[in-house]
């Protein structure tokens, strides 16, 4: 087995608003081993995003806070690092990529300036030293004449290129760890593929891990090794990929599985789908965060919440409906 | 289905948008060829799809038909009248018959309007119901897209997308159209949301037999919810065919690298499927390039590709594509 190059134990990130506490994770626990891509899945306001913000210590604070948890990288934790110590990890070892590259991007700084700004400021090149290695990252991630277009703004630049140029920015510093946060859903579907053909290769040649967050659980299919499924800022089911489409246990991901229509046509004329509508993160979950969407739920979803559990190796759920009929089995 | 059952026929549809400069004196100095002579029919009680990538011209295509925006040239005719050439009250009346769900559920109805008011406000315009009808009216059409009735007197933001979805479907059903576009109606929603807005259109569809135009980027849920599907790319259709024969036999090249684009939820399926990676982006429809717009990314693109425009032919029965690669 790999090497674990990120390992985070039970996360709990709230944010205080006007409005009252919102629970956004509620004790997240996940590993991801050197060079395996991880992929994140869940609906808006799972608190997917949360998780890889606090990771890196990137939510505002306040309105945010990390209640408790640790994040160890490389036999450190994150969490606990100084602000000095922390800007030494992000951005170099660890790297993080954004849905919408337009607002990502400094309009107003050339791309130019805005690639070399990571190098010069983590590897101490000088600006020419700089400049070259601009040039080759840009070229690296496509981006036809490179030498030419250091003086463009990031808006003579189309969306999908956009997202080349931030992608360059973020494998400036060869980073371990790459957390990429949607990073196609703003771009068509013909870019789309370009921009994961492109990482995928540059994957297997720079050896990184990845996080991949999306709620398109076609991308993670063909990307990830691994699949993490959130809901209301929990895990509620955990795979190793071919396992998690072949034998979803979760009623969530069963349900999210069954209201995908397939491009390829194998699926129920009908679509299923999942009533009602993603809890409200006002209210510290008492009771399972599901139950009120689920189809299964039975009387004891309403009293505990239930903590995730082997099913199997490498796969975890959390869910008292499984328990019951695992109890049944071994009752029989 | 037979030819007399068209309900919509759409013959050399354009739209161009003049861009224009100058302070005091306003001169074009360009187009926007968003929509550049398209011509398909849609059939009574089917669904065609319109897929493209942004910027391809279907919401513009979508706006066109409805005369939400006049057309710079071509016909619509809707029922044996030709919508570009009507006008005022005789357009009017018309357009009861026609009707439009947007993609947005949150721009798309008045904030300060409750739900009872935007349900009835067509039905002010267009009938003469008295108050009471109305709102007995708006309560039938809230539990038909499965809303509480009691809903009536609450404002959109007291409302989830996908159930502010449901009202502009609500709004939309008021007038008992016919013909309904569909404009990315589902594409800000969470994917379980999706399925339950999916499914509502596909009832109704069934219990009023309703036409829709659903125009999308999503090529697995076009799949899905259409009869026939119809390709565009830079304001040209570039292949149409009933959907089955689209999805497993596409023949345009623009219409194979797109669908092989398209991630399925199956990793086992995935480690297997070939994709084919379009090179560059998609030119600018101020300045489309001479001979088949898409010329400049396909991959099998030779010297007439760069000279003649397509043409727009049946190559199989209701089989329609447009590219000079494609033999019979």
């Amino acid at each position: 087995m790999a090497p674990k190059v990120l390992e985070v134990n039970d996360l709990v990130t709230r944010f205080y608003t006007p409005e009252g506490v919102v629970h956004a994770v509620n004790g997240v626990s996940f590993h991801l081993d050197e060079g395996e891509t991880l992929g994140i899945v869940g609906e808006s306001g799972c608190g997917k995003s949360v998780t890889m913000l606090s990771i890196l210590r990137l939510i505002p604070e306040p309105p945010g806070k990390i209640e408790r948890g640790e994040a160890v990288f490389m036999g450190r934790d994150l969490l606990k690092l100084s602000r000095e110590e922390l800007r030494f990890v992000r951005g170099a070892q660890i790297a993080m990529i954004f849905q919408d590259p337009m607002t990502s991007l400094n309009p107003v700084i050339t791309i130019g300036k805005q690639v070399a700004e990571q190098v010069l400021e983590h590897l101490g090149m000088t600006e020419a030293q700089a400049r070259e290695r601009t040039i080759e990252l840009l070229s690296t991630v496509g981006i036809p004449n490179a030498a030419d277009r250091l003086g463009d703004f990031p808006h003579q630049f189309s969306g999908g290129m956009r997202q080349r140029v931030m992608i360059a920015m973020a494998l400036s510093c060869s980073p371990q760890i790459l957390i990429a946060d949607e990073p196609t859903t703003a771009l068509d579907v013909t870019i789309q593929a370009q921009i994961i053909d492109l990482i995928k290769e540059l994957r297997d040649r720079l050896g990184m891990a990845i996080i991949w967050i999306t709620h398109d659980l076609g991308i993670i299919a063909g990307l990830a090794e691994r699949v993490v499924v959130m809901y209301a800022g929990f895990i509620v089911e955990h795979a190793a990929v071919k396992e998690l489409y072949a034998n979803p246990r979760h009623p969530y991901t069963i349900g999210l599985l069954g209201s995908l229509p397939r491009v390829d046509g194998r699926h129920a004329r009908r679509l299923a789908n999942i009533v009602g509508r993603p809890p409200d993160l006002l209210q510290e979950a008492r009771f399972c965060p599901f139950a009120p969407r689920c189809a299964s739920v039975i009387e004891h979803c309403w009293e505990e919440n239930p903590l995730l559990r082997l099913v199997g190796t490498d796969h975890q759920i959390a869910c008292w409906v499984d328990v019951e009929k695992a109890v049944k089995e071994v009752a029989r | 289905m037979t030819e007399n059952n068209v309900i919509l026929h759409v013959e050399g549809l354009k739209k161009h948008f003049p861009i224009m400069r100058g302070l005091f004196i306003k001169r074009a100095v360009g187009h926007v060829q968003a929509v550049d002579g398209i011509s398909f029919d849609v059939y009574r009680g089917e669904t065609l799809g319109l897929v493209g990538e942004s910027g391809c011209g279907k919401s513009t295509t979508g706006r066109v038909i409805l005369q939400l925006y006049r057309p710079t040239a071509g016909k619509v005719i809707f029922d044996g009248k030709d919508l570009t050439e009507l006008k005022g009250e005789e357009l009017r009346r018309l357009r009861p018959r026609l009707q439009m769900i947007f993609q947005d559920p949150y721009a798309s109805l008045n904030p300060r309007m409750t739900v009872g008011e935007l349900i009835s406000e067509p039905m002010i315009i267009h009938t003469n119901k008295t108050r009471a009808e109305r709102n007995d009216r708006v309560k039938e059409l809230l539990e038909l897209v499965g809303l509480n009735p009691k809903f009536d007197r609450r404002y959109p933001h007291e409302f989830s997308g996908g159930q502010r979805q449901r009202i502009g479907v609500a709004r939309a059903m008021s007038l008992n159209p016919e013909f309904l576009v569909c404009d990315e109606p589902i594409s800000a929603l969470d994917v379980s949301v999706q399925a339950q807005v999916v499914n509502l259109l596909e009832e109704l569809q069934e219990q009023l037999g309703l036409t829709y135009l659903f125009i999308a980027h999503d090529l697995s849920m076009v799949r899905h919810i259409s009869t026939r599907v119809a390709v565009m790319y830079l304001g040209k259709l570039m292949e149409m065919a009933n959907r089955e024969e689209l999805y497993e036999s596409p023949l345009h090249p623009y219409t194979q690298a797109l669908l092989s684009a398209v991630p399925v939820p199956d990793p086992v399926v995935e480690e297997q499927r070939k994709r084919i990676i379009l090179e560059g982006d998609v030119p600018s429809p101020v300045n489309p390039p001479p001979g088949c717009v898409f010329n400049t990314r396909c991959p099998l693109a030779v010297d007439v590709c760069y000279k003649e425009i397509p043409e727009w032919r049946e190559i199989r029965p209701k089989h329609l594509v447009a590219c000079h690669r494609v033999e019979a």
